[in-house]
């Protein structure tokens, strides 16, 4: 089913692309990301250099293939991380109800009204710049809409007749919950997860754009950020890495769009 | 027992619809017999009572109280099959969840067989489950979208632990051959059946962890008619081959006639008539039962004309709301007949004459 999806075979074959390239990328073309290699701002073709360079004079196909690493793993880490945390408050709150939602959801809602770049900051600030705490970081600030996603459809599934009929059958209430309303409540949670991966590798793009990142790796934010006074200049710096972000999460979406439809057993043919 | 000629003719033509539906052994009648083969289970339920609580408005005014169910008490006898029949929002529904111990008792006492369920707990009510299934109303709602056919009827042993997970699947197919689905259909998602059909696994279902009671919540009336005559037909063939007891809700009376071997009426909540389906059809006492049974479309209203009875009025109005309901006979704001002590005083459930229980100050 998923394979007839043409634009999902789109995505997934963009997204293998882009992994290939930032994790087999380096054996065929190694090199040290920060060496300076050549004049800086050489426009991408010139002297062999297919990116071009950027303000230090280094090569963009480098730093694009291992910042991609850091990029890709920060997206999908810090998105399966507000997934789960999100999944686990928003399914208790809407399963349980009563006090148990009014806990849950008042806590979430804490975490709403914070401005998420800034507390994300001291997050960061106060445990230190490495690629864990940027993670974090980044999981922590985002789960809330998963969580408020997550709890309406268990209000809404919860009342539905095979919720009963499984209670009916003596089902415990762990069961109920992620055997029979959480497959049920997936398909808004996986678009949301899917969001949830690009705003992650946007999200790391705005730490690092502001010098927040870790300064010891490279990633596409950081590309950016550190380019970002020359962009009139050499706006090719700051547009191949923002370009791979777009197509990163273009990906990301299109495959998330296949799934979700390949799991609804209604839309499966036999 | 006491059969009058008019019902057998509405289970003819029940029986009939089954049969074009090839749904097997509609052979017509039901034998009189099968109680004394009964795996089913008795039910005794006293003065059950089901209250919900609303939201607290002010604290200095106590919360409002809906009495979904206000002192429900009726008896099943094994391998028999008992009508709760009421308009919408009557506490058919909310009676029948209760039994199963899936809506919060506020008092009262069930019994089934030799076990007294509404006091088992936690695990104890978790392996009691076995004995007592349910059928529900809408099969388009009743079964998960996401699980296949065999493994939706294989969950209640799956949760309960019943049987080697291998022998499982077997009792499933033979589960599905029962009720008339092939072993073919096991792979497929319930969006692919029918409604008959999905009423059929929500059956096998029901049948997996061989029930001594199956209480059916208006099973057949999200089917159009020839289908509800192949499950009616479906589930009196079950009682006979398994003496199953049935407690049968419904809103509709011919459906009731059909299967049923006694039947209560009731209203906002109450019992207000209760009798064996011959006393209850030819010798109605309420009047809210005998207004239920004159809004019934006949089929030989020519023929009929020479005894027609004095037909009593349409009702009009609604039920007054279960949150404060007034003083007195629930009914009496409907009843064309209602007194001044209608107003004043419930009337209690009394035995009027072999059986037959009534609710109501006007009748001796």
């Amino acid at each position: 089913m998923f394979f007839r999806n043409h634009a999902a075979v789109a995505g997934l074959a963009l997204l293998v692309f882009i992994l290939l390239f930032a994790f087999l990328g380096p054996a065929l073309k190694p090199g040290d990301p920060f060496e300076m290699v050549w004049s800086p701002f050489s426009p991408p073709g010139s002297d062999g250099f297919w990116l071009g360079t950027d303000y230090l004079g280094r090569d963009i196909v480098t730093l694009m293939m291992a910042g991609g690493q850091v990029s890709i793993a920060i997206g999908l880490a810090a998105a399966a991380m507000s997934v789960v945390i999100g999944v686990a408050v928003g399914a208790f709150a809407g399963y349980y109800g009563g006090l148990v939602e009014e806990a849950l959801m008042r806590f979430t809602e804490f975490f709403q009204v914070l401005p998420t770049l800034l507390f994300s900051m001291v997050i960061v600030a106060l445990f230190g710049a490495s690629l864990l705490t940027v993670t974090a970081a980044i999981g922590v600030v985002s789960w809330t809409t998963v969580a408020r996603v997550t709890r309406a459809e268990f209000l809404r599934i919860r009342e539905l007749e095979f919720v009963t009929a499984a209670r009916a059958g003596s089902a415990r209430d762990l069961y109920l919950i992620f055997r029979v309303i959480l497959p049920n409540a997936l398909p808004p949670i996986i678009v949301q997860a899917n969001l949830m991966v690009g705003s992650a590798i946007l999200f790391e793009a705005a730490l690092s754009f502001l010098g927040l990142s870790d300064p010891n790796v490279v990633s596409w934010g950081q590309v950016i950020g550190s380019n970002r006074p020359y962009v009139l200049d050499a706006g090719f710096a700051v547009a191949i890495p923002g370009l791979a972000i777009f197509f990163t999460v273009l990906a990301i979406s299109l495959i998330g769009d296949g799934l979700n439809d390949a799991l609804n057993p209604k839309l499966r043919q036999r | 027992m006491n059969r009058g000629d008019k019902l057998n003719r509405g289970r003819d033509a029940g029986d009939g619809g089954g049969d074009g539906g090839g749904n097997g052994s509609g052979s017509g009648n039901r034998s009189d017999g099968n109680g004394d083969r009964a795996a089913g289970h008795a039910l005794r339920v006293e003065n059950l009572k089901v209250h919900f609580r609303g939201a607290r408005r002010s604290p200095f005014r106590r919360p409002a109280v809906v009495r979904a169910v206000d002192g429900v008490s009726f008896q099943v006898g094994a391998g028999k099959t008992f009508g709760l029949v009421g308009e919408s929002g009557c506490g058919k529904t909310t009676t029948a969840l209760a039994l199963m111990r899936l809506a919060p008792l506020t008092a009262g006492r069930i019994r089934l067989g030799r076990r007294v369920i509404s006091d088992l707990d936690g695990e104890a009510l978790r392996a009691a489950r076995r004995h007592f299934q349910m059928v529900f109303q809408d099969p388009y709602s009743s079964l998960d979208p996401r699980k296949r056919a065999a493994d939706i009827v294989r969950e209640p042993l799956d949760l309960m632990g019943i049987g080697a997970p291998a022998e499982r699947r077997g009792r499933a197919l033979e589960l599905f051959a029962q009720v008339g689905l092939s072993a073919a259909q096991a792979a497929l998602f319930p969006h692919q059946f029918s409604g008959g059909q999905r009423q059929r696994i929500g059956l096998a279902r029901a049948l997996a962890t061989t029930p001594g009671l199956i209480v059916c919540d208006e099973p057949v009336s999200a089917l159009d008619v020839a289908i509800q005559a192949q499950i009616l037909n479906l589930l009196a063939r079950l009682q006979r081959d398994l003496g199953l007891t049935y407690l049968f809700i419904s809103h509709d009376l011919g459906v009731v006639q059909n299967i049923c071997d006694d039947i209560a009426v009731m209203y906002l909540g109450r019992i207000v008539e209760q009798a064996s389906r011959a006393q209850l059809f030819t010798r109605p006492l309420h009047p809210y039962t005998q207004a239920l049974l004159a809004a019934v479309p006949r089929m030989h209203g020519a023929r009929d004309g020479g005894s027609r009875r004095a037909r009593p009025a349409r009702l009009a109005g609604d039920p007054p709301s279960p949150i404060n309901p007034p003083p007195g006979c629930h009914f009496a704001g409907r009843c064309p007949r209602a007194e001044a002590q209608c107003r004043r005083e419930s009337p209690k459930l009394r035995s009027i004459a072999g059986g037959h229980l009534v609710a109501c100050h006007l009748v001796d």
